[in-house]
């Protein structure tokens, strides 16, 4: 049977097996909407905004390891997606971004709301379409999912003009899509693996240094035998949180600028470094001259461009990280070769003594709320175990070093892009994916007013998030630079005119609570937690002047680490 | 590369979002209608081309890379060029110097002789320089066309 092009689009995405779009409508897209609107088996979620649109989604692909789907209208629906498709291009976020178009005849007319979203997307997107022809619309919306899915992820962006989604094909949703120029590596070749498994084993202070690859390539498990039975430290990158326990002794915690002091030292001084599904980021890296200086480097990575990009490897290994992490066990299974286990005590004793230092403790006596300490206290009210999402800023660096995340797809923030406004519309799409689970958005007051908008939408779907607004009335991590490298001269990082976040929650159908006192954080956190069936805007009014340490100043290198 | 639209832009994008330098570029159909074949010049440090390489095999659209300088190759560019040729001498000498050049004059009027060119690059910059820029009016150059020597080929099975 013959179907439109819009009702193509709504079957293909139930034969895909897309349980939400998260999207807006206008002109170009009203032929899909209705097409929406006469089925009943994907459900369209409607944001205040295509910004939070691409940011729900991608925190349901984040929170799941699943495609995010978003659709927006042409001109401003796609202009206003840009910024969420960049953030999800950046971590490698799974996404298909179908944009409306102006109808083929006036593509190039300067048409009303007319963009060239192809060419505006290009440059963020690991692959973009323009279908011309209708009778192709299901192979490119197959295609576009496979892309997205499959290698290196990323978003993928489908752009469809009006008279496509009008005109009529047969309908048949391919079950594979061949693409000859896209053939991504699953395998590492198994030469390397034994190289870098023998270099592994002779290692005498090793490091295993491991990111955002390991959750979206769904390596955690295997990860975690590997460093169980290596006995080595592990570190993790902002975007690797939750790869490997965070509770447990052999995890070195985050590394990198606000990483702490014993990883950092441990990056520094190890003599062979096992770097996986990470991209050495300079965050990460510091000072690229000083950056380990003494280590042989093994790198295993999906993309062939992260290898050797930013640092000169000696093992490398493309691959998808758990298969990769398998090969090594069955290696190590069957070599009699072991680690050290007369340098490994050494090793771990010079660890012990860095760790020693504690360079995550505050000021506890303080009479002001200390933001660590709500994080802090967070942890504890929810044993651990929440979905996380956090703006951009210091509220971000709190949240990733004094929550510990023992479990992958729950740490969910914009690591490569950072984008302030991404945490409450990412805090949506974790809920939508997760109904039963608790989803806390740990957010500023610069942060959250970037998208505060969706608070409607969170009251239209009862979207039940805790907000944790880290309140000091500054662009806090602007500030600290400030702080830091201008003197003091706080040029436009004061936060004026706030709202009274407790009636603007009020005012959205929420609960509001505001929270002065160190006192009361943990008894006003408990309380909010037992409002399951409601948003909770906690606004904790803290320290002003707080700042992010430990602390790497531009230049350096992982050892010269400002504490406090 | 797959001659589809946008093939052509997303390579030119990647160079510009990523800071490389394009020299030359030249780019169109080939044996089999679904493919483009694109030659691009650039220059780089060998870690910056291993880069580029990577990045490029990265676009989807892109069907096989080589970097043809790894191995022997020919190399060749076509350049038009339109002269001033006034007089018997001048035009007796712009003859005689096309004549060593290996070029074609393709077109003749009394004031003006335009000439076809095919080389490599620097015989190409050679000629102009002999000729002397004071009497080029215009040049056209395709940009580097290369290809493999021997028996290897960039052929998709």
């Amino acid at each position: 049977m013959e179907l439109t092009g819009a009702d193509i689009f709504a079957r293909c995405l139930v034969d895909e097996g897309v349980e939400y779009v998260f999207g807006y409508p206008g002109g170009a897209v009203l032929h899909i909407y209705d097409a929406l609107y006469r089925q009943d088996k994907v459900e369209h979620v409607l944001v205040r905004h295509e910004q939070a649109a691409t940011h729900a989604a991608d925190g349901y692909a984040r929170s799941t390891g699943r495609p995010g789907v978003v659709l927006v209208t042409s001109g401003p629906g796609a202009t206003n997606a840009v910024t969420g498709i960049a953030t999800a291009y950046m971590d490698s976020i799974p996404m298909v971004v179908f944009t409306g178009q102006v109808p083929t005849s006036l593509i190039g007319n300067d048409a009303f709301q007319e963009v060239d979203s192809v060419g505006i997307t290009r440059p963020c997107v690991k692959h973009n379409f323009l279908v011309k022809d209708v009778t192709k619309l299901a192979e490119t919306i197959k295609k576009a999912f496979y892309i997205a899915t499959t290698g290196r992820p990323g978003p993928v962006v489908v752009d469809i003009p009006k008279d496509i989604t009008a005109e009529k094909a047969e309908y048949a949703y391919p079950e594979t899509v061949e693409i000859r120029s896209y053939n991504p590596v699953t395998k590492g070749n198994l030469r390397q693996v034994r190289k870098a498994v023998d270099l592994m084993l002779s290692a005498q202070r090793p490091m295993i240094y491991t990111g955002g690859g390991v959750i979206l390539g769904r390596g955690a498990d295997s990860l975690n035998k590997l460093v169980k039975q290596l006995g080595y430290p592990i570190t993790n990158t902002l975007m690797g949180l939750g790869g490997y326990p965070a509770t447990d002794r052999q995890n070195l915690g985050m590394l990198g600028m606000h990483g702490t002091y014993e990883a950092n030292m441990a990056m520094h001084h190890c003599d062979v470094l096992i770097a996986i599904g990470a991209r050495f980021d300079d965050r990460v890296t510091g000072n690229i001259e000083k950056f380990c200086p003494t280590a042989k480097i093994v790198h295993v990575d999906i993309d062939p461009a992260s290898i050797a990009k930013n640092v000169k490897v000696d093992v490398p290994i493309v691959g998808n990280v758990d298969n990769v992490l398998k090969d090594m066990l069955r290696v190590m299974a069957e070599t009699d070769k072991k680690p050290d286990a007369k340098a490994a005590k050494e090793w771990w004793a010079q660890i012990e003594e860095w760790r020693g230092i504690d360079c995550l403790k505050f000021d506890r006596d303080s009479g002001t709320i200390k933001p660590q300490y709500v994080v802090e206290q967070l942890y504890k009210v929810t044993k651990g175990d929440a979905f996380v999402t956090s703006d951009v800023g210091q509220h971000q660096m709190f949240a990733a070093q004094y929550y510990k995340f023992d479990k992958p797809y729950r740490w969910i923030n914009s690591g490569g892009l950072g984008t302030m406004g991404f945490g409450l519309p990412a805090a949506m799409g974790a809920q939508f994916a997760h109904p039963d689970e608790l989803v806390c958005c740990i957010t500023g007051e610069g942060s959250i007013q970037m998208n505060i908008q969706e608070l409607a939408t969170c009251l239209q779907y009862g979207l039940p998030i805790k907000v944790i607004n880290l309140n000091n009335r500054f662009l806090g991590m602007v500030r600290q630079w400030q702080e830091f490298f201008y003197q003091g001269r706080y040029s436009m990082s004061y936060m004026e005119s706030l709202p009274d976040f407790v009636k603007l929650a009020e005012s959205y159908g929420h609960v509001g609570m505001k929270i002065e006192d160190p006192a009361d954080v943990e008894g006003a956190l408990q309380e909010a937690m037992k409002l399951e069936d409601r948003l909770v805007f906690m606004d904790f009014i803290t320290d002003r002047q707080e700042n992010v340490y430990p602390m790497i100043p531009a230049g350096a290198g992982l050892n010269e680490m400002i504490l406090v | 590369m797959e001659n589809e639209s946008g093939a052509l832009s997303r390579v030119a994008g990647l160079f510009s979002a990523r800071g490389y330098n394009i020299e030359s570029l030249t780019v169109a159909p080939t044996e089999d209608p679904s493919l483009s074949r694109l030659t691009l010049v650039t220059r780089g440090s060998d870690e910056i081309i291993e880069q580029i390489t990577k990045q490029l095999n990265k676009l989807i659209e892109v069907v096989k890379l080589i970097d043809l300088t790894e191995g022997p190759h020919i190399e060749r560019e076509l350049m038009l060029v339109k002269v001033k040729a006034i007089g018997h001498d001048e035009r007796a000498e712009i003859d005689r110097l096309n004549g060593i050049f290996r070029g074609n004059i393709i077109d003749v009027t009394a004031r003006t002789y335009t000439i076809e060119l095919t080389g490599t690059s620097d015989k190409l910059e050679a000629f102009i320089v002999a000729i002397g820029a004071e009497k080029i009016l215009e040049t056209v150059r395709s940009g580097v066309s290369g290809i493999a020597r021997g028996e290897k080929s960039l052929a998709v099975k």
